[in-house]
């Protein structure tokens, strides 16, 4: 399976994807840190991909979503932004409206 | 090996000539910038293109010599 191919899978087979350095519980950089501090502020259950571990989905994400940073978040099968655009989304209260909308938030 | 600040503003002008551009060097070592870009160029684009554009002045150095670029981008009120 080719880069693009297994990407293609982790976007369409799970709701929520958040492609990052490191985990969650130990981000490898500010900008992911902060992209996970958003979706557990919102409660939402996402999968998570730690680029760090796998040369060929960090290279081939940004061909991916031709974007060039990382992290990335996709819901639905669709490209979000980065932290900055999830920050902005945020703020004005979008990010909520998405989560309510396709029922995003953790069960209990 | 980062950017200067008047560089990035320069690209980013050069790119949309209306913009007010903020750059604001976050860590005093010319290294993680924060950038506030308002230009009415971004009218009716979605926050996703609006961001894709300004990382496409900067001609492909986003990602790499510049890593840390926290972007907020606007429609002047």
């Amino acid at each position: 399976m080719s880069a693009n191919e297994r990407i293609d899978e982790l976007v369409k087979g799970n709701d929520v994807v958040l492609f990052m350095k490191g985990t969650p519980l130990f981000p490898q950089c500010g900008f992911s840190s902060k992209a996970v501090a958003i979706l557990d502020h919102l409660n939402v259950e996402f999968a998570s991909v730690d680029v760090l571990q796998d040369m060929e989905i960090r290279q081939g994400i940004k061909e991916y979503s031709d974007w060039p940073t990382i992290p990335q978040l996709y819901v639905k099968g669709e490209f979000l932004g980065g932290s900055d655009i999830m920050m902005e989304m945020y703020e004005a209260g979008e990010l909520q409206e998405l989560v309510e909308e396709h029922g995003l938030a953790k069960a209990g | 090996m980062g950017m200067a600040a008047d560089e990035i503003e320069g690209m980013i002008k050069a790119a949309f000539p209306d913009a007010t551009v903020e750059i604001t060097d976050l860590a005093g070592d010319n290294n993680h910038f924060a950038a506030r870009v308002v230009s009415s160029a971004f009218a009716g684009m979605p926050r996703v293109k609006q961001h894709k554009a300004v990382y496409d002045a900067l001609g492909g150095r986003m990602g790499g010599v510049l890593h840390a670029l926290q972007l907020t981008t606007a429609v002047p009120e």
